[in-house]
This record gives C-alpha cells, structure tokens and sequence, in this order.
C-alpha cells in the first residue's frame, strides 16, 4: 500500500512536468500532502501516538489545506497570470523528469544497503532533482516556491525513510517545512506582489557590481 | 545558564521588536550586550563543560564566541549612530536591534551546539534575523536582495537537513542514533562511507551559503550590499564563522574516515574556485561594499584551502578565521562614514577621502593593508602558514595559481582603495561636506590592533584554544 501511494507522488511529479496552468500546480501540491498523510499513518507504526498526531495534523492541516490555500489566495490578489511560462517546451520538461526518476531508480539499484528503503530513497531524491529543475525552468517567482514546496516534500519523504528509528528527525523535518514555508510565503509574497507587478524574475536583476 | 542566557536574550529582541520608546530601546540594547559579555564570561570560566546536552562550552566555541562577542560591541555603537543619522521610524529602529540581538545570540548559541542538528536549527534563525536586517530599508532594491538571500538560504537549509537524514542512515550501520559530534566521532570507524560521502556533500553545500563560498555564495554578496553598515559587518563577519564552525566539526569527524582524502578534495576545489570568483569579481566590482564581501569570499577560499591542506594549515585557518572577523567587520564598519560624506557606493564619485575625513582614511588604509595581508597585518602570519602548509602537501601547482590570484585581488583592491583616498572625485561638492567625529573611527583602530596583536604576538592561552580546537584531527 506504501508501494502504491508513493509511486503515485512521482506520478504527480510527471504531471506538474506537463501541467499549464498555475491553480494545477496548487491543485498537485495539495494532493501531495494528501499521499503524505496516509504515508505517514502507513509507515511510522513505531513512534509514540502524540507523535504521530502531530505529524498527520501538520501533513493535512499544513501542507494539504493551509499552504494550497494561501497559495490560490496570491495567485488571485496579486492577478498574477494563469499561465506557468516555463522556458522549455512540456515535452522537454516531461523528458527531463523522466531521465530524474530513472538515474535515481538506477542510482538506488547500484546501492548495497539492507538498512534502505529503496522506494523512499528513489521517490525522496527525484522529488528533490525535479524540484530543482522547477525552479530553474519557471519564470515566476511563486512557480519557485512552488518548486521548493515540492522539494519539501520529497525531503519529507526522506525523513520518513528513517522515521521509525529517529523520531526526532521527522520533527525536525516539520519544523523546517513550517518555518521555511512561512518564512517565504507570509513575509514576503505579500510583498513582492505589492512592488513588483508582474512577479517575473526577470526584475530581479537591479544588484549588479557597478 | 544557558537556558536562561537564551530564554532572556530571545525575550530583549521580543520587547525590542515590540517597543516604540527610543529610550528604553537604547536601554534595551545596552543591556543585552551585558547580558552577552556576562554569559561569555560564564562560559570562559565553565571551560569544557556541557549545558542542556545539546551546548558545550569547548575550545573552539570559546575562541568564537569571544570574537563574536568583541565585535558585537562596536557593532552596537555604530548601529545607535547609524539610526541616530537615519532618523528612522520607531517601528524599524526596533525591529532592526530586536534582529540584531536576534542574530547575535542565535549566531553564539550555532556556535557552542555540540549537537548537528541543534547548529542547523540556530542556522535557521540566523537566516530569519538576517533578512529583517536585510530589508531594513524597505525599497525595491532591498526587497530583491532579501528574496534572494531568503530563497538561497531555504535552499541551502534544505540541504544541510537532508545532509543530516544521509548522516543518520549512515549512523544505523553503527548501531547508534545519537546524532551529537561527539558520538559521531566516537563512531567514524563504524559510520557506512557511501551514505557519509553523500552527507558530507549536502552538508557541506548547505553550509557555503552562511560560509560564502561556491557554489551557494551569491545570496551573501547581495546581502551585505543591501544591509545596513553594521549589519553587513556582523553578516561578513561572525555569520560567516557560523558557516565555517558547522563544516567544521562535521570535517573533524570525516577527518577521522578513510575519507579525509576524498573531503579534502571536495574542499580544496571548492576554496580554489572560490579564490577564483573573487578574483574575476574584484576586477571589475565598481561598488565598494560589494568589493568588501568579495574580498571575504577570496579570505574564506584561503581558510578553506588551509583545512584541505593540513598540518600547519589547520591551525591558520581558526587563526585566519578570528582574524579576518576583526578586520572585514572594521572594514565594513568603517563604510558608513564613506557614505555619509559622499552619499554614493560607486568608486567613480568617490575620493580624495584623505582631505575630507583623515582619521576615516586611515582606517581605510590600514584595513586594505590588513585585508590585503600585508605585514605587519596578522593576517599575513595566517595566510603565509596556509601557503606553508599547501607547500609542505606538495600543492605547488595550486600555490602559484592561488598566488597569482591572490596578486590581482591585492592590485585590484588597491587600485580601488587609492583611488578613494587620494584621487579627486567626479563631481563632489565641498560646500555640503559633512564632518565626521574621529571618535567614530575609533572602535576600528582597536578592532585592527587586535588583529596584528593577535597575528604577530599571540597570547598563550589564545594559542592553546587553537590547538585544542585541532586536537582531534590527524595530523
């Protein structure tokens, strides 16, 4: 069951790689954090209940509703268009991911290791890579935290990886996840959306040497 | 102790960020630096014990702490100055010393964890004061400059969080969960290779950002560009020694693997090509500011190259590190008189700075010459056991690139240095000439004296922190 639901995120990675519209990619992230929650009910079997309460609330309150939310709200207010603008054509992007997820599939095939959970390790590490070219690809600046709320994500698949042993791990897994969110998104989308019209990173190019 | 250090210096940088009153601000900050001299005195004194589990007071947490600690004094006084000229709101004034005490305090808790994750945790805090000093002015150009320190900076988080994940599957072939330095070192023989040698890459990536050095340096420049004087003197300073305490410890654990070779060369490529950027940077920078944080990226480099060198180089690099937060902070601290008399950051309209401002000039000078590492600078004494210890590792190739390098940073730098002293400025009106209270300079002249004191002629005890803080590495 744990096999089926995180093949499904990388699925969901495969669909964000097509997806052309900025509300699909809010509509993604939440069903991330959706997969995450039956995830960590699945997996953490072993740590204590107040534990795990926490986690599942902060999977379904945080990333699943509260972020998304947030997210659509900016989108709105600050009129931003509904078009991702990526630099590359969907094709390329979809071959990109798909060239990711089958490095990290062999990667993980070349590692002789009875403590790892490969499925974990495959999804976590091409969540992080395609994130990362997310954030390279997208023109706007909230297409890039988007593409860090997605690396979130995959780290917070890691942690679960060795979630039974450390426990501790995953909460400071949650701790980034809120601090760094809120960080980035409350402080400043505000913000940027106030001064900058258009949020493009082309206009965050005024630092210059000279 | 430290519980209560840390419970009191959170809640000044609360009241601080609440409060509007201009006195009790003042008051505020002043009685937060005692709060900060009164711990390290503590700690001094409570030398190699441990607090809470997760801090312990060891030699080089010490050596650190007191450097923050003696830069955070003229920190403080030229940040009064600096909003007394400003004649900034209530609201800002508090939020920038409530940040300011944030940072210092976070910045010295990072240092005295002996625990890995309890160092990224103060890491994380230092990104959230930082970008508050950062946007202290409110403008476009601040706003980009913030965004991009806080996104780098999250990025950079993420790594060291997901370096500390490969660390504890790592630490499974161990038998052990215990993630503090000193069980890791107690274990380096046990630890798996594989899942190290991965860690040790994140890690050492996520921690560049705070370190300023490639691959993650850039969100730094752009940082101390937009920051405030003193800010960008404790960002260039003290923050960037918390980069280097967190690559550090984890390296004295590698250090103990089969892997030291392999993580000195991960090091050694990355120093050098530090030393590189700045070098094609310093050329060309046309902002003196932005030429101060390059020049930190190229003495960052060199503390680098020395740790992937060895031997001698160990010790030059805590030399270099303490000295180099005496000097660039002095440095940086210095910039905002520069501004006051000229009101730009360009070189073109600045100059003739001798005849406006001469005790200000000085400054200047001798913080090039010690920048520069030329003697009588300590700085010298430092960067020359770095070259000792690349020529004794059989590095000779790479000691002459990086001296070459190093040759046009200096003729670089000068250039732009004498041109500010001597060389009239481009349009500059004398009639609107402020003057400056030499008094103001004075805190730099000591802060520059305390790095030749401590290059050329180094006490005793100071010495022995260095060593004991290198004990554990094989030689």
């Amino acid at each position: 069951m744990i096999n089926v639901l995180l093949i499904t995120f990388l699925i969901t990675l495969f669909y964000i790689a097509i997806a052309n519209r900025m509300l699909t990619y809010v509509k993604v992230l939440a069903l991330q954090g959706v997969l995450l929650f039956f995830v960590v009910f699945l997996q953490l079997n072993e740590i204590s209940t107040l534990n795990l309460v926490l986690i599942l609330l902060e999977t379904i309150i945080f990333k699943s509703i509260a972020v998304p939310v947030f997210l659509a709200y900016i989108l709105k207010r600050n009129r931003i268009t509904r078009e991702a603008e990526p630099f590359l054509p969907n094709f390329v992007s979809l071959i990109i991911t798909t060239i990711i997820v089958v490095a990290t599939i062999l990667l993980a095939n070349s590692i002789q290791d009875t403590h790892l959970n490969k499925i974990f390790f495959v999804v976590a590490l091409s969540t992080l890579f395609t994130g990362l070219y997310f954030i390279a690809t997208r023109r706007k600046i909230i297409t890039h935290v988007m593409g860090y709320l997605i690396i979130e994500n995959g780290v917070f698949v890691l942690s679960l990886a060795v979630g039974n042993e450390m426990p501790m791990l995953v909460n400071l897994g949650i701790m980034l996840d809120i601090f760094a969110s809120v960080l980035i998104l409350g402080i400043f989308l505000n913000k940027i959306g106030d001064v900058f019209k258009n949020i493009d990173v082309n206009q965050l190019s005024n630092l210059k040497d000279y | 102790m430290m519980l209560l250090y840390l419970i009191l210096a959170y809640s000044i940088a609360i009241v601080l960020f609440i409060n509007r009153n201009k006195i009790i601000n003042f008051s505020l900050i002043g009685l937060f630096l005692l709060l900060q001299w009164g711990f390290t005195i503590y700690a001094c004194f409570h030398f190699r014990s441990s607090e809470l589990d997760y801090f312990s007071f060891d030699s080089l947490g010490i050596l650190l702490l007191l450097t923050l600690s003696i830069v955070s004094v003229p920190a403080v006084i030229h940040s009064l100055i600096y909003i007394k000229d400003n004649k900034d709101s209530a609201q800002s004034r508090g939020i920038y010393f409530a940040a300011i005490a944030g940072l210092i305090t976070s910045i010295g808790a990072g240092y005295l964890s002996n625990h890995i994750a309890v160092t990224w945790i103060f890491t994380e805090l230092t990104t959230l004061c930082a970008s508050a000093l950062i946007y202290h002015h409110r403008n476009k150009l601040a706003l980009e400059g913030t965004w991009k320190y806080i996104f780098i900076c999250a990025i950079s988080i993420t790594f060291i969080f997901i370096g500390i994940l490969f660390l504890s599957l790592s630490l499974i072939h161990a038998g052990s969960s215990d993630l503090s330095f000193k069980n890791l070192l107690a274990n380096s023989d046990k630890l798996n290779p594989f899942w190290l040698r991965l860690s040790f890459l994140f890690i050492f990536t996520g921690f560049t950002a705070k370190l300023g050095l490639v691959p993650m340096y850039t969100a730094g420049i752009d940082a101390k560009d937009k920051a405030p004087g003193p800010a960008s003197a404790l960002l260039s300073s003290v923050l960037m020694n918390l980069g280097f305490v967190g690559i550090f410890r984890f390296y004295v654990i590698i250090a103990n693997t089969p892997l030291q070779h392999w993580a000195n060369l991960v090091i050694g490529i990355a120093a050098f090509l530090s030393i590189f950027v700045a070098t094609v940077y310093m050329v060309k920078v046309k902002n003196i500011k932005r030429m101060f944080a390059y020049s930190s990226i190229e003495h960052t480099g060199l503390v680098m190259l020395g740790i992937a060198a060895g031997g001698i180089g160990y010790y030059a690099a805590i030399l270099h590190v303490v000295l180099h937060a005496f000097v660039k902070s002095s440095l940086f601290f210095q910039y905002n008189q520069l501004y006051k008399v000229f009101q730009t950051k360009n070189i073109y309209q600045i100059g003739n700075y001798f005849k406006y401002n001469t005790t200000g000039a000085m400054v200047l000078l001798l913080g090039f010459i010690s920048a520069a590492a030329m003697p009588p600078s300590g700085l010298f004494v430092s960067e020359f056991l770095i070259f000792k210890a690349l020529f004794e590792a059989n590095q000779i190739i790479v000691l002459i690139a990086v001296l070459l390098l190093l040759t046009m940073i200096i003729w670089a730098f000068g250039k732009n240095i004498f041109k500010i002293l001597f060389i009239p400025a481009v349009g500059f009106d004398e009639k609107t000439l402020i003057v400056i209270s030499p008094w103001e300079s004075a805190t730099q002249f000591v802060l520059l004296a305390g790095a030749v004191y401590l290059g050329l002629n180094p006490p005793v005890q100071f010495v022995q922190l260095i060593n004991e803080s290198i004990m554990q590495l094989p030689i």
